[in-house]
């Protein structure tokens, strides 16, 4: 046993750097070790066992490092009991956080290759950091889009970040939502309808996508209508989770766990379990 | 410049079609911008024309008395505006605006109907260009509907 990394299962006192709302019901937390500073590397996709004390542990993908490379953030929404307990988080205050955990996207797989990013509501939370890794070395990568669909033009997060996004780094980005009034002058309509409106070559592209699992079923199935293949779409799945490294098997999904395996799977991998109604 | 018939057969909707069908389509074609904020056509009103987008957005709006107008979706570059130039009794069951510059290919539903009762190959060739149109605007009102990033329903990570 190596006594120098902290038990997986021991979640670490972490301190609440800032908080800010995103949308009306998203928030986003920036935690920093307390006492001594411990490893900030996790790879994109990547998730944290979030401890409210007294109130529950809840896993949350890390949507970026912090800014001085000290911590992480972590993108919320308030759901239910515990992203409730963490939204009433001030600054200064301690949660208990365990990981980084699980798989990440597949950022070296896909060098050489366009990049379709496809992510739905608080799905674009686990998929900034890939984002950001794509940016970070753009040379390496052929066309990158996102698209990325929300609810409504005000449950969009990150509007701040797109024009960078476009401008500095050439990503192609369209946003739709749902349903909108007037005051809107963006898209309107599914995500999936935004595939044909963006260039890639489907024979060399790698596609990521999150979001609400029916949005994902359609997702992959317009892809591999516009030619890009199985084993290059990355999706992830989402089980409730316990202990997050695989041994109370809480998140088994078949044969695999979320929580060790996943949460990003290669869709070929999961196909025949992705549209079950219950697993 | 480019000939009517040139831009016509470039756009997705039209790619592929022979040429005997190319000229006829272009019979009832006419070129036709509108500026941001102008009605294409109005919900109720008679459908007398079909529209392909070159460039620009439009938004197809629902108006319910005594509620804001809705926006239900938007077409853009690439996309057709409109089927019920073709499918009896011919209104419009929306509203459509332009959202910004739009320029279009405007064409005749009633000449359009007419070259395709005369000839049930261009027919043909018409609807099944627009039926997979109809299907997926078919597939993205029930995701609509079913509001899947919504609290309750089984969200993605
Ligand atoms: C690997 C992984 C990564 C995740 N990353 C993120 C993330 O980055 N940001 C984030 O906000 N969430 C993320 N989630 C989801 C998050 O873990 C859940 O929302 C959280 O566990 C809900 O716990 P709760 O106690 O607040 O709600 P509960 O009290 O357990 O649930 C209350 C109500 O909310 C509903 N509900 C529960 N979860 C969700 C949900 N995800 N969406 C909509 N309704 C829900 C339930 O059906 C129930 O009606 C992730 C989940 C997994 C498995």
């Amino acid at each position: 046993m190596n006594f120098s990394e902290p038990d997986p299962m021991v979640p670490q006192p972490y301190k609440v750097r800032q908080i800010w709302q995103e949308t009306h019901d998203t928030f986003s937390l920036d935690l920093e070790p307390k006492g001594p500073s411990l490893h900030s590397e996790f790879a994109p996709g990547q998730f944290n066992m979030l401890y409210a004390f007294g109130v529950g542990e809840v896993p949350i993908s890390i949507s970026a490092c912090s800014k001085n490379g000290d911590g992480w953030i972590h993108t919320i929404r308030d759901v239910g009991t515990v992203t409730h307990a963490l939204h009433q988080l001030r600054e200064g205050d301690t949660i208990g956080l365990r990981g980084p955990f699980g798989s990440a996207w597949p950022i070296d797989e896909s060098k050489g290759s366009d990049v379709v990013i496809m992510a739905g509501g608080i799905g674009l939370a686990p998929l900034r950091p890939a984002l950001y890794a794509l940016m970070e070395s753009r040379k390496n990568f052929g066309d990158i889009a996102l698209l990325y669909g929300a609810r409504k033009p005000e449950d969009l997060l990150y509007t701040d970040e797109f024009e960078s996004w476009r401008g500095k780094y050439g990503v192609q980005v369209r946003v739709t939502v749902d349903n909108a009034d007037r005051t809107w002058s963006g898209n309107v309509g599914v995500v999936t309808t935004m595939i044909p409106r963006v260039n890639f070559d489907p024979l060399q592209t790698v596609a990521m996508i999150c979001g609400p699992e029916i949005m994902m079923r359609y997702a992959v199935l317009e892809l591999r209508q516009n030619g890009v293949s199985e084993e290059n779409i990355y999706v992830t799945m989402e089980r409730n989770m316990k202990c997050a490294v695989g041994f109370c098997g809480h998140c088994q999904f078949g044969p695999a766990f979320i929580c060790k395996d996943g949460p990003v799977f290669r869709y070929d991998r999961v196909k025949p379990l992705f549209s079950l109604r219950e697993v | 410049m480019k000939s009517l018939q040139s831009i016509i057969e470039t756009h997705p909707f039209f790619k592929g079609l022979d040429e005997p069908y190319l000229e006829l389509v272009t019979g009832c074609a006419s070129n036709v911008r509108f500026n941001a904020g102008e009605f294409i056509y109005r919900q109720d009103e008679e459908a007398d024309t079909f529209y392909i987008i070159r460039q620009g957005k439009v938004s197809l709006e629902i108006c319910q008395p005594g509620h804001e107008p809705m926006v239900l979706q938007t077409v853009s570059e690439g996309e057709i505006l409109g089927w019920a130039w073709i499918v009896p009794p011919y209104h419009w069951k929306f509203d459509a605006q332009a959202v910004e510059l739009t320029r279009t290919i405007a064409f005749d539903g009633k000449c359009l109907r007419n070259k395709c009762q005369e000839d049930h190959g261009l027919g043909y060739e018409l609807l099944s260009r627009l039926l997979p149109v109809v299907g997926k605007t078919m597939d993205a009102s029930r995701l609509q509907l079913m509001n899947v990033y919504g609290i309750k329903s089984s969200e993605g990570v």
